[in-house]
């Protein structure tokens, strides 16, 4: 059974990925109304926010250590909340700092964070392959860390996913695949890109144990994450969940969600896993106070995070060669002038 | 080469972007012929994420405009399936950076099929991606990566700069019965409108399109950088120096005809593309222009591109994308030689 100061700790990653997408929305959305601009603003470009996905990032993290690879997808960030990915080099990160996770050349979509072993790839399904990758080396280092590959439902018709499910499957990987279903990809309701509602069905077809944990639970995919981890970590190879969550905020922001019936949206969001393991741990006997407490921790380590990352620098144009190689100003002929010497357009 | 298309000013028209050209000539090739069809992820109920297919599910059903499995190698694989038996498929893949999974099924087999079935098979497909920097996404949405496509003989690839282009050339891609990387510069998608005619017209792959008429110095570029290095040429026309613009617009095949005489009417050159230097597209022109105008030439040929990086991220878009002043610079440099 999961205990009580897990219940916490999932509840205050939780509250800490819902509150953090919330804020992003508005940072992302100033300087972008009335008419929406994608490329205005403290944080342009894309934004994929994960809130109501955080109960599969908080359940299954929760078994990982930093030694554990996990490959996360375009919408990221209540998955590296919960690996522990550094919370104020990330947000830098986001907003394209040069302090950031990635100097801030990556974005939102690129965070990768050799402390905790986290990566991300905005192709879909190809964070797939890595993990297995990852899975190898610990076999072949002997270690008993494992992989976790995080994906959307709208993913699963992707080869780099299936071909994973095999090559985990033949060789025998602590690799699990993580398939977070929200219903949506983008515009396409699932029925529409699959005729097995149960994906986790498609476990069968390489051997593995699948198991799709329904609602939108954190402990119901805690539990079902401690088998497929533990069998990973016991060497007893891969295994695939799909857990059911629910997409708060569009595919992007900015996303009209023409195509979206309202009632689907309205019953989606009712089914709110923070709500959900708050009961939970009432049902525990955990007070107002603490539940406040951990609250307001997670609330404050998110405003800290944004604060400091809005003050960081931006990176230098000359920084753009920088990590290409090892060597740094590979390609660089002298007959081309210098971004210094040349400047933008203005 | 002699064009095939009507003056705007003297037909029916109306007043397009570039995407919504797109989506005009998507729909007059649709009316045209009932088996163009359209196939990709979003295309249908939500209209395509850049709006390019706004409607046409309502006009023609969805089995002509076809949502998918988000799954590119499959989306493109069908296409070649349904091409080699007759359709005229347009799969549209959404982003540049999103056609890797499907690249296998364009370089080993759109591209070949004509050639392995020694003519008896052709792939006449028309694949629709949307391309290049200048709205601040991160890399794998911005790059521009034209030059692996015109690397591999069986693909043609074309960009056009103008809503009149974009209708005209898509008709081109579609009729054509070979597979064809139509290729649209996001960052100008809705930047201006122009005239488009209402009636069907062409605008013939492997034409270039002279601009801007000039003695100086030829300046060849395409897609989304045809406005800054306009921008450029009027500046430096101030000081006296004539520029010959010209927008390759059909990146395979190349319009050598027309490349070498505004190099041969000039004796300098200019390549202006988005994508980084190594291997891009300038270095084939430059050395399609030494090969055929190398007696006329009176300075180096100078390429002015992104640099060899993955694209940056926001802050560092605008030093990476060859900006008006950058363009200007060069052109300078290579007039002054």
């Amino acid at each position: 059974m999961v205990s009580v100061n897990e219940l916490q700790s999932m509840y205050e990653n939780m509250v800490t990925a819902r509150h953090y997408e919330e804020r992003l929305q508005e940072e992302y959305l100033e300087g972008k109304q009335p008419a929406f601009d994608i490329s205005a603003g403290p944080i342009p470009g894309e934004l994929h926010l994960a809130a109501g996905h955080e109960a599969s990032g908080a359940g299954v993290c929760q078994h990982l250590r930093d030694d554990d690879t996990v490959t996360a997808p375009h919408r990221p960030h209540h998955i590296a909340i919960a690996k522990g990915v550094d919370l104020k080099r990330m947000t830098a990160e986001i907003f394209g700092r040069e302090t950031g996770l990635s100097k801030g050349k990556g974005g939102h979509m690129h965070l990768f964070d050799p402390e905790v072993n986290f990566a991300c790839s905005g192709i879909i399904a190809e964070g797939c392959p890595p993990a297995v990758g990852a899975g190898l080396a610990a076999k072949k280092r002997n270690t008993d860390s494992v992989a976790v590959a995080f994906l959307g439902e709208g993913a699963i018709d992707q080869g780099a996913f299936l071909e994973s499910l095999n090559m985990a499957s033949v060789q025998n990987l602590p690799v699990v695949f993580v398939v977070e279903d929200n219903d949506w990809a983008i515009s396409m309701p699932k029925h529409r890109i699959t005729d097995v509602a149960n994906g986790a069905r498609r476990a069968d077809g390489f051997d593995m144990p699948g198991e799709r944990v329904d609602a939108d639970d954190a402990v119901a995919v805690y539990e079902a994450a401690r088998a497929a981890v533990g069998r990973a970590r016991d060497r007893n190879g891969p295994s695939l969940l799909e857990v059911q969550v629910h997409r708060r905020m569009g595919h992007f922001m900015g996303d009209p969600e023409g195509y979206r019936p309202d009632e689907d949206k309205a019953a989606a969001e009712r089914r709110d896993s923070i709500e959900r393991l708050e009961a939970d741990l009432r049902g525990h006997d955990v007070d107002d106070e603490t539940i406040d407490d951990l609250r307001d921790r997670a609330h404050e380590r998110v405003e800290e995070a944004i604060e400091w990352a809005k003050d960081q620098p931006e990176p230098e144009p000359a920084d753009a060669y920088e990590d290409v190689f090892v060597n740094p100003a590979s390609g660089v002929t002298d007959s081309e002038p210098s971004v210094a010497e040349t400047g933008g357009d203005d | 080469m002699a064009t095939t298309t009507p003056d705007p000013a003297a037909v029916d028209s109306q007043t397009l972007t570039l995407v919504q050209a797109v989506r005009e000539g998507l729909y007059t090739e649709m009316k045209r012929d009932d088996d163009v069809l359209i196939l990709g992820e979003d295309v249908g109920d939500n209209d395509g994420v850049f709006r390019a297919t706004e409607g046409l599910v309502d006009e023609f059903g969805s089995d002509r405009v076809m949502d998918t499995p988000l799954a590119e190698s499959a989306i493109i694989g069908t296409s070649i399936g349904m091409a080699v038996r007759g359709f005229r498929p347009v799969p549209e893949l959404q982003f540049m950076g999103f056609v890797y999974p499907a690249f296998d099924q364009l370089v080993n087999h759109a591209a070949r099929f004509r050639t392995r079935s020694r003519g008896r098979f052709t792939c006449p497909l028309t694949v629709r991606v949307p391309y290049g920097g200048g709205i601040r996404a991160p890399e794998h949405h911005s790059e521009s990566t034209e030059a692996f496509f015109a690397h591999q003989p069986g693909l043609k690839v074309v960009v056009p700069s103008t809503p009149y282009d974009a209708k005209g050339l898509l008709a081109s891609a579609i009729e054509d019965p070979d597979p064809v990387v139509f290729l649209e510069p996001k960052l100008i998608y809705r930047s201006f409108k122009r005239e488009v005619p209402d009636e069907r017209y062409t605008v013939p792959i492997g034409e270039a399109n002279v601009l801007r008429e000039g003695s100086d110095v030829a300046v060849f570029t395409w897609g989304a950088m045809v406005r800054p290095t306009l921008e450029a040429a009027e500046t430096l026309a101030e000081d006296g120096i004539d520029c010959h613009v010209v927008d390759v617009r059909s990146i395979y095949p190349l319009d050598e005809e027309t490349i070498v005489d505004a190099f041969k009417r000039t004796g300098r050159g200019v390549v202006v593309h988005e994508a980084p230097q190594t291997g891009g597209m300038a270095a084939e022109l430059t050395s399609t222009i030494q090969e055929e105008a190398v007696l006329y030439q009176k300075a180096p040929i100078k390429r002015i591109t992104g640099y060899d990086t993955p694209f940056p991220l926001y802050a560092l878009e605008d030093y990476y994308l060859p900006s008006a002043a950058r363009i200007e610079h060069g052109i300078r440099e290579t007039v002054e030689f």
